[in-house]
């Protein structure tokens, strides 16, 4: 099976999409001359042409909306939104348009637009460029929230997500690209709301996404040296969320921590935590633990960054802090 | 008041169609009153010439897309009167079964884009249509109405610039009542009743239309398809136009005076047009009244309609959330 970096990954499917599809096309702040901020698109302005690989101004309200628009009549735009930081400047557009146009014209209207941005911090780029607001779009009926944690999740994700007639904010973690993975030749696709049992235990359940899921891998190594068996559920999509995958997983473990890389106030984890005790509260031997980054702006400093961020050890200290083990 | 047509057809379509408007509207006002008309309601009366002159000028392959104020533009794009007001009312046979409201009418068989109430933020879709049009080289031009407000919106700017840039098939109409909500124009905006000038900002082409005049109207929005179809990029068309009304049903007015209003009521689109007819030897009074009466009796119809149709299904709320 062929290696892919998530880049890789990201990219492939993109020239597949439009390679078979002439209604896709590519638009967002230099995806074409620059070959994408992430280098995602390298090579595509020369292959697909300005009309398909589109450079846009600095203007994400005005993307995002034409892409809306361009989608309204049958289209598949795929939008690049250089960070999800840049994203809050095109928020009314997804919130108050991509989100409400089917339904408020029961179903007249379809939105079929992939919204590709990167998410996440560790990169040392302060506090206006690390941030997380996954967990802000899913909380939106109407829209669907991609979560990726390596290249073959990616791909496969990627392909559904075009396919979707539903806008989706696709999610691309700033360090994950260079993250390597096996992705067959054979294409195959990943449906939404599909958690993925990233490694099977007994002992206690630990539940992320995107870069977290990475975190919690390592956690899981770790705890193995005390002798504990960890599962490491990756929920790849947070709207739709996949309530079964974990309601069964901590019926076998009677245990669970939630990681993911946002604040804790308002944080998805919050929500994880609400599902976990209205579905399997009896089956818990305790509460349901969470690490998120801290309640503050991401500071610049490598060494304060990273004292913030969830971390495998932090993950271990509220396992043995909760449960004893 | 002129005209390079005396087609007899096309006037009549014109004063029916904002004589229609009219009647709809008030019936509204009274409905929304009565308690059967919730939320938020916003009448074109006053504007009525601009909807009907701009969009009787466009062919069936383009598309419209407005703001909330959408009453007019769905009526004079033929949509049924019937389906309009069940909608006012949460009805099932409303458009969007009741899910949209007054702000938010969809007829896609009419490329009838909505109805959208966030100020501005209908202008990158409308530049978005054109975009799609332009990509599968399709014929067609977009008409996005919005008001003097929304040009104070960071949505105008990137849209006007965008649509210039990729010189897209799009008119920016600019309905120019003169009022964002309570707030005069010359308060708001630092050109003031210059406002259409910010278009060379973008090198975009402005055009002047006269609002209260539904054959002005109708001359302008023809030149500018002209030009856009000859494929010289986006018009801004500026109409300066007065609501007769507050800015939703429930306004009592406080900011403007009964002097102001009484000037622009001397202008009123349909009483002027009417006068038009007549003198002209277009229509005679008699024609006129006939077509009057049979305007209300269908906006009766429509009231009755919406009445007498059921409330949507509890499910339906948990429908089309997702396409």
């Amino acid at each position: 099976m062929p290696k892919m970096t998530l880049r890789e990954a990201i990219s492939f499917g993109l020239t597949e999409a439009l390679d078979n599809d002439s209604d896709v096309f590519l638009m967002g702040e230099d995806v074409g001359k620059f070959e994408g901020s992430y280098a995602v698109t390298k090579g595509f302005l020369d292959k697909y042409g300005k009309d398909r690989v589109r450079d846009t101004p600095i203007s994400e309200s005005a993307i995002v909306g034409s892409g809306i628009g361009a989608a309204l009549i049958g289209l598949k735009p795929i939008i690049e939104i250089m960070t999800i930081n840049f994203a809050l400047l095109a928020i009314d557009q997804i919130v108050n348009h991509a989100a409400k146009l089917s339904y408020m014209s029961d179903g007249q209207l379809q939105v079929p637009i992939v919204i590709r941005t990167v998410t996440g911090g560790g990169a040392q780029l302060g506090a206006t460029h690390s941030q997380n607001f996954e967990n802000w779009f899913a909380s939106v009926p109407g829209l669907t929230v991609v979560t990726p944690s390596d290249p073959y999740d990616a791909l496969g994700l990627l392909r559904t997500s075009i396919n979707s007639p539903n806008p989706v904010i696709f999610t691309e973690h700033a360090t994950l690209y260079r993250t390597q993975g096996d992705v067959p030749k054979k294409p195959y696709s990943i449906p939404f709301g599909k958690a993925k049992i990233k490694k099977s235990g007994t002992d206690i359940t630990l539940i992320a996404y995107s870069k977290s899921v990475h975190t919690a891998l390592e956690a899981a190594d770790l705890l193995a040296l005390k002798g504990i068996s960890t599962e490491v559920i990756d929920l790849r999509t947070l709207n739709p969320l996949d309530t079964e995958t974990i309601v069964n997983s901590i019926k076998k473990t009677n245990r669970a921590i939630v990681i993911e890389e946002t604040w804790k106030t308002g944080g998805f984890n919050g929500e994880l935590i609400a599902r976990i005790q209205e579905n399997v509260f009896d089956s818990l031997d305790g509460p349901v633990g969470r690490i998120n980054s801290d309640d503050v702006p991401s500071p610049y400093s490598g060494n304060l960054e990273s004292s913030i961020l969830p971390s495998a050890n932090k993950i271990v200290d509220l396992a043995h802090d909760l449960y004893g083990i | 008041m002129t005209t390079d047509t005396l087609d007899k057809t096309i006037l009549n379509k014109y004063y029916e169609q904002m004589f229609l408007i009219r009647i709809f509207e008030e019936y509204c006002d009274r409905l929304y009153k009565q308690g059967n008309i919730k939320g938020f309601c916003h009448l074109y009366i006053g504007q009525e010439a601009i909807a009907v002159g701009s969009i009787n000028a466009l062919t069936k392959n383009d598309y419209i897309i407005t703001h909330y104020r959408d009453h007019g533009h769905a009526l004079a794009r033929g949509m049924d009167p019937n389906i309009i007001m069940s909608e006012l009312m949460g009805k099932t046979t409303g458009s969007s079964r009741g899910k949209g409201g007054s702000m938010h009418l969809f007829d896609t068989n009419l490329n009838f884009m909505g109805g959208h109430a966030i100020v501005g933020g209908h202008l990158p879709i409308a530049t978005g249509l054109a975009l799609g049009l332009k990509y599968r080289k399709e014929n067609g031009t977009v008409v996005c109405f919005f008001g003097d407000g929304a040009v104070n919106e960071g949505e105008f700017h990137e849209s006007m610039n965008l649509a210039a840039i990729w010189n897209l098939p799009v008119i920016f109409f600019l309905e120019n009542n003169y009022y964002g909500m309570g707030s005069h124009i010359s308060r708001t905006h630092s050109m003031g009743e210059n406002i259409s000038k910010i278009a060379d900002s973008y090198s975009v082409k402005s055009i002047q239309a006269d609002g209260m005049d539904v054959l002005d109207v109708a001359k302008k929005t023809k030149s500018a398809i002209e030009k856009i179809r000859k494929g010289n990029g986006p018009v801004l068309i500026e109409a300066k136009c007065y609501r007769f009304r507050g800015h939703s049903v429930q306004d009592p007015q406080f900011y403007r005076d009964k002097e102001e209003i009484e000037k622009w009521s001397n202008r009123d689109p349909i009483q002027t047009f009417k006068n038009f007819l007549i003198e002209s030897g277009t229509l005679f009074e008699d024609e006129i009244q006939k077509t009057e009466r049979k305007i209300r009796e269908q906006v009766e119809v429509a009231v009755k309609f919406a009445q007498d149709s059921p409330l949507p299904h509890i499910e339906s709320a948990y429908e089309h959330i997702y396409a």
